[in-house]
């Protein structure tokens, strides 16, 4: 690479030094991906890693299961100037704070990521969901309520994510993520303000205040948790009747484990996930890493993903092409966050916003817990 | 002091006390039988034997040293490093010395914040400095990003005028001659002629290797200033100068084949409207004379204005400057203040609002549950060490495995398996409502609170506990007892006043051990404590992983360990940590 620049920015670009570079253009041959593992690591290494080695059989891939603690890390490698990971799988608020401390490459999306099949360039096929210079998204997915269908003394079904503050005619133990995010705009909207007004009303003190009183409704019988995995496991042993996770959870909850847990669709956290490619990359590495992005995220690729998992893919143009599950041959397409019937009401979780407040409202939704 | 251990009480020759004796003897010098004092040849012996035991334990305080207290010690200077806002805001914090705390900041102060942030957005810190800053007041990290975005407009309109006025001034050869020193314009030069040479012998290889072995690699020699330019027009020098790297440096580029940054026609703006300039005789003399007459009825925009209105109208809210101000200095009490629920405003310290004070109420909790650990630990294996010290060996070792199994298994599985029995749907509830002792819907609550983490952690903790207490037991003589009782003692006072006394080291390091492993403990508080069983290392998680202010981390971090050190202090002015048996 930086031989055929210096070739091309001299003017002799025809001779044959830069015929030699051209042909040379060399790509490392072990490729270090970083993701979450489970069954969502499972679905990018079915649609996206088998068949691009299928087509490289020269190429390994390594998984780090971290992304988790990818903030972390990727900042303890940055100071120690060794940078072992080569793409690295985080959801959108990562990808932001990992720009913001420069630890992730800035990309120039056209020029890095396929069209569309029908020639839209990738900026205007992701669209609004390139939330950061560094963000490369993958797919979509939601913060959403699961239920047990069979609980005790309820009268009716719940419909909207009210019913979780609806101790009357839903009553049992609910489970809700143990940070502000989500949480708090639910509050509000369960409180009456209007979903468009939410960030404005949060940035006040009163509320804040406001917020937070609501939730102290919740407070005595809600069980908060860490981790993705404990709402199904207390769905499933009816620790409590109503708690919230991400839809791919509740998906496989219900269509693979066949709970009686139904799903709602009312004001679920839209999120994103999507990639970043770590600053500082050597020039063989950031070659392969370009070259497996420009596949791994084109239109077919990201459709393909939810075979396996039903998380929406980012691209516009990959929402006709999602098909049926690989095993259970059922249509994915209305299990999908991003399906039309399922985001009739979803709410938009403001990336800036959250940037700047994080910290703040962090505290005070631990001291809040505390109490 | 007259210990077995004291020196002087070993009889015979020791270089220690013979040197003593050499002290004390008041007839001159004992001289050795080379002739040179018997002191200084013992010095000399000694010093000899004590390097050899150094070098003997050199490789592992090495070891230790590198891999253990060096980055121990560079994690908690985090917690009071601060070098960031005045590394990347220079000439900001130097102007805010002139701030009177409450009002806008005038115009200077914010030609020096444009300056620095054009420079801080080229090199991509001014987001790092906002999440900094984000830390102490919410708000600034989009603040910065937002201006960031911006920076490259201050100065376009004196970049049209100046170019207007002459277009050389938009060539980046006026400002090679008006600003680079003439070493650095020869350096570069003879740069230039090595690598088309280099390229002209690239161009002649006959294979790849070869012209990839060719690659001309050196980087274009650093920029330079000229001393005319720097004493005449130091604003605009100095700008000029950090573009240049900025330049050679992240772009990998030449200024002397790029257009300056708008920011540098500002600051050339600056120098001529304020008078400087004059002093300036070199080449284009000419020019700069012709644009200092012309700079008067330049149309102005002050930067000041350019913040307020165009860029966002928080730059008028002092808590920003504020903020700035206070986290200038290149050390911060800051993170520790935070620590203690305190905090550093432009005002001095304050108390944090009540509602976001935690940390006090964490290290409260961690110490209280930590010693709660620690005595259940004691009441559940006193006993079982008893049992195991006094069976058989044969049974004994069987027990001893059924004791360390549990050790032996993932900390993960155990904590799940204790979720698995506590909750309320769980085998214990199960097991209290079949029999009776619960009604159905009025299950126990034992996991997601303190009890849980109580609970669990007893569990895991429990082998440190009985190991060092059935080592010491194991060596208590077990007619010691039988004598007490032939002498007319109850069973209870023979335990009390003999047994018990003596099986005392093993429960102070059982403490120890518990206390210390408890205090730091991180994942099964996370699982099964809920909102009142976490500890303060769940907090410390957090803003290593998640929050990144690793200097609050650090804070934290090394307040526990001050916490545990004055502990172990008390500890041993109490009972003595000689009195401590770990077998």
């Amino acid at each position: 690479m930086k031989l055929k620049t210096i070739l091309l920015s001299t003017g002799i670009a025809a001779t044959a030094g830069a015929v030699f570079a051209a042909g040379h253009e060399t790509m490392a041959d072990e490729m270090t991906v970083v993701s979450w593992g489970g069954a969502y690591q499972n679905s990018q290494q079915k649609a996206y890693t088998e068949p691009y080695v299928e087509m490289n059989p020269d190429v390994s891939v390594t998984w780090d299961e971290s992304s988790a603690e990818a903030v972390a890390k990727l900042r303890a490698m940055n100071e120690a100037g060794n940078i072992t990971w080569d793409l690295v799988d985080v959801v959108a608020s990562d990808a932001i704070r990992l720009c913001d401390e420069g630890l992730a490459m800035e990309v120039d999306h056209d020029e890095l990521l396929a069209e569309a099949p029908d020639g839209t360039p990738a900026s205007e096929d992701f669209g609004d969901l390139i939330v950061s210079d560094c963000f490369i998204p993958q797919i979509v997915y939601s913060t959403t309520v699961g239920y047990r269908n069979d609980a005790e003394g309820w009268t009716g079904e719940p419909d909207t994510i009210c019913a979780l503050w609806d101790q009357e005619n839903f009553p049992g133990q609910r489970s809700l993520e143990r940070r502000p995010i989500g949480n708090l705009e639910w509050a509000l909207l369960c409180d009456g303000v209007a979903k468009e007004d939410i960030y404005d009303v949060l940035e006040t003190e009163e509320g804040q205040d406001r917020a937070f009183a609501k939730l102290d409704e919740l407070k005595d019988n809600t069980i908060w948790w860490t981790a993705g995995a404990d709402t199904p496991q207390l769905l499933a042993d009816g620790e409590v009747v109503m708690g919230s996770t991400y839809n791919g959870r509740l998906f496989s909850l219900i269509a693979e484990q066949d709970q009686p847990v139904s799903m709602l669709w009312d004001a679920q956290v839209f999120d994103l996930d999507g990639w970043i490619i770590p600053a500082g990359l050597s020039d063989e590495k950031l070659a392969r890493v370009k070259d497996f992005l420009n596949f791994a995220t084109d239109t077919q690729r990201l459709a393909d993903q939810s075979k396996y998992i039903s998380y929406g893919p980012a691209r516009q143009s990959s929402a006709p092409l999602v098909s049926t599950h690989a095993e259970l041959g059922i249509e994915m397409a209305p299990h999908m966050p991003t399906d039309p019937a399922n985001s009739e009401n979803t709410f938009l979780y403001n990336y800036e916003w959250w940037a700047d407040y994080r910290d703040d409202l962090d505290a005070k939704f631990q001291a809040w817990l505390s109490q | 002091m007259t210990s077995a251990t004291d020196p002087d009480a070993y009889t015979g020759a020791t270089p220690d006390n013979a040197i003593r004796d050499a002290d004390r003897a008041e007839k001159g010098p004992v001289l050795a039988a080379d002739g040179t004092p018997l002191k200084a040849s013992l010095a000399r012996s000694l010093r000899v034997q004590k390097l050899r035991a150094l070098g003997l334990i050199a490789p592992l305080l090495i070891f230790i040293l590198v891999t253990f207290i060096a980055p121990i010690a560079d994690m908690l200077f985090r917690s009071v490093e601060n070098q960031i806002v005045s590394e990347t805001l220079p000439r900001t914090v130097q102007e805010l010395e002139r701030w009177d705390g409450e009002s806008v900041p005038d115009e200077e102060t914010f030609r020096a914040l444009a300056a620095d942030l054009m420079i801080a957005t080229e090199l991509k810190n001014h987001t790092r400095l906002g999440s900094r800053l984000n830390y102490e007041t919410t708000g600034i990290s989009s603040l910065f990003r937002q201006t960031g975005r911006d920076m490259d407009e201050v100065g376009e309109v004196y970049l049209d005028q100046f170019v207007e006025l002459d277009e050389a001034w938009e060539e980046p050869e006026t400002w090679m001659t008006l600003m680079a020193s003439d070493d650095w314009l020869t350096a570069r030069d003879q740069w230039a002629t090595d690598k088309e040479e280099a390229e002209a012998a690239q161009d002649a290889a006959t294979t790849a290797e070869e012209a990839i072995a060719l690659e001309f690699t050196t980087p274009e020699p650093d920029f330079q200033l000229n001393q005319i330019s720097q004493e005449a027009l130091p604003r605009t020098a100095s700008i000029y100068r950090q573009f240049a790297q900025v330049i050679q440096s992240e772009d990998e580029d030449s200024p002397s084949e790029e257009e300056p940054w708008a920011i540098v026609y500002q600051a050339l703006y600056e120098d001529l409207t304020a008078g400087r300039g004059e002093g300036y005789d070199g080449d284009i003399a000419g020019l700069l004379t012709e644009a200092r007459e012309a700079v008067g009825s330049f149309e102005e925009v002050p930067v000041r204005e350019f913040f307020l209105e165009e860029v966002d109208e928080d730059w008028a809210d002092p808590e920003v400057w504020g903020t700035i101000e206070a986290f200038s200095s290149p050390y911060t009490a800051g993170y520790f203040l935070a620590s203690a629920d305190f905090q550093l405003t432009p005002q001095g310290i304050e108390r944090q609002p009540e509602d976001q004070q935690i940390y006090g109420l964490l290290f409260q909790r961690t110490m209280f549950m930590s010693l709660t650990i620690m005595f259940s630990c004691i009441v559940l294996g006193y006993p079982i060490a008893f049992l195991l010290s006094n069976l058989p060996v044969r049974t004994s070792n069987l027990l001893l495995i059924l004791v360390l199994l549990p050790f032996w298994t993932s900390l993960l599985v155990r904590t799940s398996a204790w979720k698995v029995l506590l909750q309320q749907q769980g085998v214990i509830n199960d097991i209290l409502v079949w029999i009776g002792l619960v009604a159905d819907n009025n299950r126990l609550e034992l996991i997601n609170n303190q009890t849980g983490t109580i609970i669990a952690m007893t569990h895991i903790l429990l082998p440190f506990m009985i190991l060092p207490l059935y080592s010491v037991m194991k060596t208590i003589p077990p007619y010691y007892v039988r004598a007490a009782k032939s002498l007319g003692a109850t069973p209870f006072t023979a335990f009390r006043r003999v047994y018990f006394p003596q099986s005392v080291p093993g429960i102070g390091a059982g403490c120890i051990l518990v206390f210390i492993l408890a205090i730091g403990y991180y994942i099964t508080p996370e699982l099964v404590g809920g909102t009142t069983g976490t500890f303060i290392s769940n907090r410390i998680a957090y803003h290593i992983s998640s929050s990144l202010n690793w200097g609050l981390a650090a804070a934290l971090g090394s307040i526990l360990l001050a916490l545990v050190l004055v502990l172990y202090y008390l500890y041993d002015r109490i009972v003595g940590i000689d009195n401590v048996s770990l077998g």
